[in-house]
């Protein structure tokens, strides 16, 4: 195992230190799940592992009437126990609570998830759909990205030589809002999604859909938007044709692969099933608020 | 590499410790503080054999840095009876042959204690659910569900 050096900062600015000090061997560890796995890994490079769950704003979550501020580092165990944000953001939290069995949620985190990239990555099409932005601190001062802009590609991401991701921050949603997220996997618990689909929602008094965001995982290289699903929902009352359109859209906008856990006809199907399903939950969470 | 020194609480004892940078910490529960009930299953937090509680959170031993557990809590197999006397879980896992080869039990039985503090009445969906990360080869999970299940009542009654 490649784990050289390990190092426990206690505030931001000695992580940064410490990152940018150590180059490109220096590699941040939250609740390791995927780290420590691929250290373990014979092309493992020599790495000095910076824990970074000894500094408090990594860890916690903090809802005010801007919204929500996500230390990335957070449990998932911890961040799907946390009502108060549930509340608001139940799409975001479903998607925290389908990463892993219990053992991972207790390590896993959304920055995490987040950072490590991966297409599948179920936290991805959530955050899409609520607009949340990343807050990242390097040598040079800090910088904030919009989250579609976060993720390259496979196992990619903006992440610079020394920079930390500090702060996931969600902005709050509009009065009349909401948001899901569904995935598709062959198992009923503990494996990685096929297709997923987030969506959030606004919904007026009168029952009709006046904003949308629709986002979709594992069927590409990364997460995608889909502004063609969210415009054929705008302006409806979630009526099958406008699902329909929407679910087309997501399918249409879908470039998925051919793995062992699907065909891409399949998950062109699938995620399009996945975006339809997922409005209507949303649509009627706004509506019960 | 230089060796990390960590203090640590283990089966609320304050233990310390020297491990590499690349440890685990089922390597040093296993072989530096020869806790051995911990198994190994597939290293890579699939499969729950290694099982512990991290400062109160069930977590997959393989899955942590042994350097993590500076200041942490841990509880390990071994502090789940008290000396001789089993924990009823532990009876209810023999009551009814909850076991057959055995690596995976000491993490199942660490795993059923987790929930069972969490949620002392849980549902058989809610318990099938939460040992999910708990993968046994032998007993094709029922005999552990009920065994589990009547743990539960048995603790329910006596508290």
């Amino acid at each position: 195992m490649a784990v050289v050096d390990y190092k426990m900062p206690q505030t931001v600015d000695e992580a940064i230190e410490i990152l940018a000090s150590a180059g490109n061997t220096a590699k941040v560890l939250a609740g390791g799940t995927d780290l420590i796995i691929q250290s373990k890994a014979q092309s493992s490079p020599e790495l000095t592992v910076v824990d970074v769950k000894k500094i408090d704003s990594m860890m916690a979550a903090e809802m005010t009437a801007d919204g929500l501020s996500l230390g990335p580092a957070m449990s998932c165990a911890e961040f799907t126990a946390r009502e108060d944000i549930k509340a608001v953001y139940p799409g975001l939290v479903e998607a925290a609570y389908l990463i892993g069995s219990t053992q991972i949620q207790g390590r896993a985190s959304v920055g995490g998830n987040l950072c490590n990239s991966s297409p599948a990555a179920d936290t991805i099409p959530a955050l899409f759909v609520l607009g949340a932005r990343c807050v990242i601190q390097g040598p040079d001062g800090e910088r904030t990205v919009a989250v579609e802009d976060f993720v390259t590609g496979v196992a990619e991401n903006c992440m610079q030589r020394g920079e930390l991701l500090k702060c996931i921050s969600v902005p709050q949603p509009d009065a009349g809002s909401s948001d899901a997220y569904l995935r598709f996997i062959p198992r009923t618990e503990m494996d990685i999604a096929v297709a997923g689909a987030g969506v959030s929602v606004t919904v007026d008094d009168s029952g009709v859909c006046t904003a949308a965001r629709v986002a979709i995982g594992a069927v590409a290289t990364t997460a995608l938007l889909v502004p063609e699903a969210a415009s054929a929902l705008v302006g409806s009352r979630f009526d099958d044709t406008a699902l329909q359109a929407a679910a087309d859209a997501s399918s249409a906008a879908s470039r998925p692969i051919t793995d062992r856990r699907g065909t891409a006809e399949y998950r062109r199907q699938v995620v399009g099933v996945l975006t339809k399903r997922a409005a209507k939950i949303a649509a009627d969470r706004a509506q019960e608020k | 590499m230089s060796k990390i020194h960590v203090n640590s609480i283990v089966n609320g004892d304050p233990v310390e410790f020297l491990c590499e940078p690349n440890e685990t910490l089922l390597d040093v529960i296993r072989n530096e503080l020869q806790l051995t009930g911990t198994k190994e299953g597939c290293g890579s937090g699939d499969c729950g054999a290694c099982s512990v509680t991290l400062n109160d959170r069930l977590v997959c031993s393989c899955l942590v840095l042994g350097a993590e557990a500076q200041g942490a809590e841990i509880g390990t197999i071994e502090g789940v009876s008290n000396k001789d006397q089993l924990h009823t879980i532990q009876e209810k896992f023999l009551e009814h042959a909850a076991l057959q080869c055995g690596i995976c039990t000491p993490g199942l039985i660490v795993s059923a204690e987790a929930l069972l503090n969490e949620n002392p009445n849980p549902s058989e969906s809610e318990v099938r659910y939460y040992l999910a990360g708990n993968l046994c080869r032998c007993t094709g999970y029922d005999k552990i569900i009920r065994a589990v299940l009547d743990a539960a009542e048995t603790m329910r009654g006596a508290a």
